[in-house]
């Protein structure tokens, strides 16, 4: 089926065309991103695209800095491919696709500088806020990558401090300040960019995406590259690596667009 | 402890607003979404398949396995990723809450996966999670006996109450939680659970005011089914 | 003595009341209990005299006898194929029933069907659900090539074949693809160029969401032909 299938679509995308009539880099309507979905999270987010949904959540507790950054706040992403988003997904812990789903993620916002932990620091060497972004698959329908770390970075921008209670110096959960995170202005957005026999394609469905020969995630803030990701089984070329580069840049302003 | 009025100004035997959807996730075989109040439960369904390995199989009906978990950010403070105690006991009773409704005699050797997440949480998870997985069942359509309404019920004070919300669990003049269950319309108990401190009269009375709500419940629930085929 | 208590094409809901008295029989997806006719799972109400059956509108494929059915080859075995039909069981294949000819035992099978293909083949026995016997000897059983394989839901499949094959001649006439329709909801597709199968494939998609209402065939013809190929 599988060889049937991967011929099928690379004859068409050889036609430059897909089986759902959409061009090679365009990403499926609807791309939606729906804010605060869930209350007790300090930020949260439900990105669409086609049938793919991911929620992401944010919750900011305080806790120890690192030691080798006294001054700095803490980010820590975690991701759940859940059983009930795709018949592929087991109960269990975290397999080495969803742990590099949520590296990947990580890599982009943190190299981003796009919190700035500096101000997250409440006492130097003893307390400072942690930033725990979750990630939830609830339907696969292909790219789910992309899909995560649009509905990070909206998260992020959804979210508001808990009330500190500087006697016992924790969090006050439940009751929330107005103030947001310290947030750069640029927004680290990433783009995956597939490639199927010679083509290269952005936001694939399931079956593009079973079929793919390789793939890079590359997560950029607008004029700088943050991160970069070469992943699945087959390799890839300096030409295909610049082009791949240049077709995350060209999706970007489309990504922000979404998020405002 | 005197109960007189409850925070959100409902009376003691008025459930919070509900909401109920079919067929929310694309790739399950069956899926729904339930919400009271402020707590919102996705139930996902996958099967019947074949159940590996071969000797968990059932050579005489088919098996359910139920899986409830919440999301990390769906409470106040966060849960760490992962199954508690909680959870693994939640799935157990979920799963016994259900059975009664399926009629599994001719899914011999396969396994009907139920999943439920969590997404938001004030009381009342693990009944709103019952609530959408009977859904999912339904949805997915397998053969059942009817569906599964499920509602807390208990007493905040010195009042029996139903749908308990997260403020009145943690009521400082004490709670009891009695998580009840009910297959309708055979009117059958499929889950119950009680902790807190009640006399039988006032456990009585709040299993009247259970059933009362799971009829309301299951009203909402049937609207749901249908809706996702009117046209 | 006996009365309906729904009508003819009402949703219903696992456990909804169906019919009351002895008038009515169950029948298939409807059960009795004490002296009501009770429907078994979610599905359309479908009266045929005193017999009260439910169509399913959800659920995976249920195999049964006779139907041809489009599957994916999922395993091989020294006594044949396993199948994967989209039921809650494989389906088997076994090498006096796959093709016209005859295949020696301990021969290389994979020459015939290797893991992966897509066959045409007929349901010939189902044991109590379980077990469910194939074959592909027989007009039209074959193991296809090219083309793509959709989905719908096997409740649907009678709206899209039509009344004697009206329907699927109609989209086959207007697409100019050849289509093959199983009973498991699979359905294969294969067009000179890729607007075609789209064509063909929104079409299906089209019935299949409106398979319950009325005047389905002219908001077919009217879509084809609105659409340029």
């Amino acid at each position: 089926m599988k060889k049937e299938l991967r011929s099928y679509i690379a004859s068409l995308l050889e036609k430059d065309e897909r089986m759902d009539g959409r061009k090679l880099d365009e990403f499926r309507k609807p791309v939606k991103v729906e804010l605060n979905i869930s209350k007790n999270a300090e930020g949260s987010a439900k990105v669409t695209m086609g049938k793919t949904e991911v929620i992401v959540g944010v919750k900011i507790d305080v806790g120890e800095p690192f030691p080798d950054s006294p001054d700095r706040g803490v980010l820590i992403t975690g991701a759940e491919l859940l059983p009930m988003s795709s018949p592929d997904f087991e109960s269990g812990p975290p397999d080495a696709q969803t742990t590099e789903l949520a590296r990947i993620v990580d890599r982009g916002i943190r190299e981003s500088n796009f919190i700035d932990t500096k101000q997250l620091c409440i006492k130097k060497g003893e307390k400072v806020w942690m930033v725990f972004i979750d990630i939830y698959s609830i339907n696969d329908g292909g790219n789910l990558i992309d899909a995560a770390a649009l509905g990070a970075v909206a998260a992020l921008k959804n979210a508001r401090f808990p009330e500190y209670d500087e006697k016992t110096g924790k969090a006050k959960y439940g009751y929330f300040t107005n103030k947001k995170l310290p947030l750069g202005k640029d927004l680290p957005l990433t783009c995956t960019v597939f490639k199927i026999s010679s083509k290269l394609l952005v936001d694939v469905n399931n079956e593009e995406e079973s079929v793919i020969d390789s793939r890079l995630t590359v997560t950029t803030d607008g004029k700088n590259i943050n991160a970069i990701q070469k992943s699945s089984d087959c390799e890839l070329s300096i030409d295909d690596v610049d082009k791949m580069i240049d077709l995350s840049f060209k999706k970007y302003k489309e990504l922000e667009a979404v998020l405002k | 402890m005197t109960y007189t009025k409850r925070a959100d100004n409902r009376k003691f035997d008025e459930p919070r607003k509900m909401e109920a959807k079919v067929g929310v996730i694309d790739r399950a075989d069956g899926s729904a979404m339930f919400k009271i109040g402020d707590t919102i439960a996705v139930a996902a369904v996958y099967g019947p398949k074949e159940l590996y390995p071969r000797f968990l199989q059932d050579s005489e009906k088919g098996k359910l396995k139920c899986t409830y978990d919440m999301l990390s950010f769906s409470v106040p403070e966060r849960k760490r990723p992962g199954p508690n105690r909680r959870s693994v006991e939640i799935s157990l009773v979920t799963e016994k809450a259900l059975l009664p409704s399926l009629d599994l005699k001719n899914y011999a050797n396969t396994v009907i996966n139920v999943f439920i997440e969590i997404i938001q949480a004030n009381a009342g998870t693990r009944c709103a999670g019952i609530c959408a997985a009977s859904l999912a069942l339904a949805d997915a359509g397998l053969p059942m006996r009817g569906l599964v309404s499920a509602i807390s019920v208990g007493k905040v004070g010195d009042q029996v109450v139903v749908d308990l919300n997260k403020e009145e669990e943690d009521y400082e003049g004490g709670s009891t939680d009695i998580p009840i269950a009910i297959l309708l319309p055979d009117e059958k108990i499929t889950l119950l659970q009680l902790d807190g401190n009640i006399k039988k009269e006032e456990f009585l009375k709040a299993m009247e005011y259970g059933k009362k709500t799971c009829s309301e419940i299951y009203k909402v629930q049937v609207k749901a089914l249908k809706d996702k085929y009117k046209k | 003595m006996g009365k309906l208590i729904v009508k003819d094409k009402d949703i219903v809901v696992p456990g909804e009341e169906l019919a009351n008295g002895m008038d009515y029989l169950p029948a298939e997806g409807a059960f009795r209990k004490d002296d009501r006719v009770i429907a078994s799972y979610l599905g359309l109400v479908n009266i045929n005299g005193r017999l009260v059956k439910i169509i399913p509108l959800s659920g995976r494929y249920v195999a049964k006898k006779g139907d041809t059915i489009i599957g994916e080859i999922t395993d091989i075995n020294f006594g044949g194929w396993q199948v994967d039909v989209g039921s809650s069981y494989n389906a088997n294949l076994s090498l006096k029933d796959a093709t016209s000819d005859f295949i020696n035992k301990g021969s290389d099978l994979t020459q015939y069907y290797t893991f992966g293909d897509i066959v045409v083949a007929n349901i010939t026995n189902v044991i109590r659900n379980k077990i469910v016997d194939l074959t592909m000897r027989g007009p039209g059983l074959k193991k296809i090539v090219g083309g793509r394989i959709i989905s719908i839901k096997p409740s649907k499949v009678p709206r899209v074949i039509g009344k004697q094959g009206t329907m699927i001649s109609m989209i086959k006439d207007k697409t100019g693809c050849k289509i093959i329709v199983g009973q498991n909801g699979k359905v294969w597709i294969s067009g000179d160029s890729p607007k075609q199968e789209k064509l063909a494939f929104d079409v299906i998609k089209l019935i299949e969401e409106n398979a319950h209402i009325d005047g389905l065939t002219d908001k077919v013809k009217k879509y084809l032909e609105d659409v340029k190929v």
